[in-house]
């Protein structure tokens, strides 16, 4: 049991002209390997929530404990909870301060106080797995492009060896191909080193291919929580809290209406396929 | 973070005074502050504490927003009663140590705490009552007559609304990026002096970054709408007084012609 969060509430600007009930009663339940989607509207509360779990926002009300122990308990070190739960903000790129981005993606490592040679050796291996090689390592960030950029954010919190890693929109702004770029090296970090991935998106296009489950929110409130298949099944609802399901779960259900024998729970292209293809026959 | 900025806090409600002129409310404080100079009897900061108590009525703003202001001049305040209270010769009537207070010191440093108090709770009501952009606009149009003298009053006034717009977005901005950094284990809070300025790097290089291309993207934003300076330039929304303006010209004179009889005849 990973990360448990029970009846958290969380108020911005308590006690003004501006307070907001950001999220109210989440109880959440994420255990160790899983790789999720976060879905919502934009002010649903995603990136309040995932704030959260490392410690950078403290709940109004509520707790979370992290591999069972209580975050907001005495003496718990929230540094060590953050070295544990990476978490990539939104437009990550404009963190970046070093003058190379080899110096950038130390910067996380070094706060954890280790020895030089580990530190080297971390960033390297980073930069790798989000696919940029030696020579961009004496680059200034600020003359690299969009999507390189962010990919040297995200292996700024990758050097750090969390054992969860949170996405807020990774793909915000990139082009199609820097998206699947991004998310493809996401699911291969998740496959090979089998660490906890929360994919927040408002986007369900973009998780529907990758993930094992869905948490979408509402209003600061958690909507639905399932398999992706059983989540696109209630696409009507979606629709009303402002998302969409994939669009082959839309030519699938209007098959079936229809009077077509189809399967309606797929969710990627490939699969849609084949159940057109098995239906047909 | 966001709840600490003082500048500019504006507190939205639906009021007259909300309503009313940028202008009218700029004279308006000017007004209460040179009558709180001016009043000298008891009798006369009760006029202008129900005048007070009856505009912050009307504007609907809570009255804690309008204290939260008293904190920052606090210790301005205990200074100034303090040398008020030891320091005016007169009739003694008590004595610490070497100092002695005497009786005009203590009407003195009354008055003084009570002028201090009023006219940040005045300036108060008109900040939370006018947006920023408002108020610059309203400055903009009230010393429009500067211009005969080549002030650039139209530049100024944009200057100062651009910086005010700014500063919650900067705010913001920062806080974000101390999260971030944060969340690569980053600390603002411990070391020492030199530590800490130095642990400042991570927040203010993407901080200026953030900044420039901000001002940049405005410029451009500014110059592709055609943004040439003040000359020629109309308003969306030109300022113009209503009838609920001119009333508030009247009850201002009403009020400082009630200060000035009630300073006069009254004898207390
Ligand atoms: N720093 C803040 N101060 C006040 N309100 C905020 C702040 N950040 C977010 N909010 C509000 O909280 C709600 C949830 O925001 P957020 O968590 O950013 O949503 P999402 O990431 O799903 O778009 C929104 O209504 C937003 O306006
Ligand atoms: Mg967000």
């Amino acid at each position: 049991m990973a990360i448990k969060i029970e009846r958290l509430n969380y108020i911005y600007s308590e006690g003004t002209a501006f307070r907001k009930q950001a999220l109210k009663d989440i109880n959440l339940e994420i255990p160790d390997g899983q790789f999720i989607g976060m879905i919502g509207h934009t002010g649903s509360g995603k990136s309040t929530l995932i704030q959260h779990l490392n410690g950078l926002i403290r709940a109004t009300s509520g707790t979370i404990y992290y591999n069972g122990e209580n975050i907001y308990g005495e003496g718990y070190s929230m540094k060590e909870l953050r070295s544990r739960v990476g978490l990539v903000f939104q437009y990550p790129e404009h963190q970046l301060f070093e003058i190379d981005v080899f110096h950038d993606v130390c910067f996380g490592p070094k706060n954890l106080g280790l020895c030089q040679e580990e530190i080297e050796e971390r960033a390297r291996e980073a930069l790798d797995q989000v696919g940029l090689d030696s020579s961009y390592y004496r680059k200034s960030p600020f003359e690299l492009s969009g999507g390189q950029k962010r990919r040297v954010a995200i292996a700024g919190i990758l050097a750090m060896h969390p054992q969860v890693l949170i996405l807020d929109e990774p793909t915000a702004g990139l082009d199609p191909r820097g998206r699947d770029e991004i998310l493809d090296q996401v699911a291969k970090l998740h496959r090979e080193q089998n660490i906890t991935v929360i994919l927040v998106s408002h986007s369900m296009e973009d998780v529907a291919n990758y993930v094992e489950r869905i948490i979408v929110m509402n209003k600061g409130q958690v909507f639905l929580d399932d398999t992706p298949s059983r989540v696109f099944a209630h696409y009507k609802e979606l629709e009303g809290v402002g998302l969409a399901a994939p669009q082959v779960t839309y030519v699938t259900q209007t098959l079936k209406s229809q009077g077509w024998d189809i399967d309606t729970s797929v969710t990627t292209i490939e699969e849609a396929k084949q159940a057109i293809l098995r239906a047909m026959s | 973070m966001m709840k600490d900025i003082t500048l500019g806090q504006y507190y939205p409600a639906d009021s007259v005074i909300h309503k009313l002129d940028p202008r009218v409310k700029l004279v308006g404080t000017m007004v209460f502050i040179v009558s709180l100079f001016a009043f000298r009897s008891i009798s006369c900061y009760i006029l202008a504490t129900a005048v007070l108590v009856v505009i912050i009525k009307i504007s609907r703003v809570p009255f804690q927003f309008i204290v939260r202001g008293l904190k920052a001049i606090f210790i301005l305040m205990m200074i100034t009663v303090a040398f008020n209270l030891f320091l005016t010769p007169g009739t003694p009537v008590f004595r610490i140590w070497k100092l002695t207070i005497t009786a005009e010191g203590v009407e003195t440093a009354a008055f003084m705490a009570i002028r201090l108090v009023y006219l940040i709770i005045g300036s108060s009501v008109m900040t939370l009552t006018t947006t920023p952009n408002d108020l610059t606009d309203g400055m903009e149009k009230g010393l429009g007559f500067l211009k005969r003298v080549h002030v650039p009053v139209h530049e100024i006034s944009m200057i100062m609304s651009i910086a005010l717009r700014f500063i919650p977005i900067l705010m913001e901005e920062t806080d974000k990026i101390q999260k971030a950094q944060m969340a690569r284990g980053a600390d603002f809070e411990s070391g020492n002096l030199i530590q800490k300025a130095k642990n400042l790097i991570p927040l203010l290089v993407p901080l200026f970054v953030s900044a420039f291309r901000r001002a940049n993207d405005l410029a451009m934003a500014m110059e592709a709408r055609g943004y040439h300076g003040g000359e020629g330039r109309t308003k969306m929304r030109p300022l113009e007084y209503k009838n609920r303006d001119k009333c508030a010209y009247l009850l201002m004179a009403v009020y400082l012609l009630a200060g000035g009889l009630v300073n006069y005849f009254v004898r207390f």
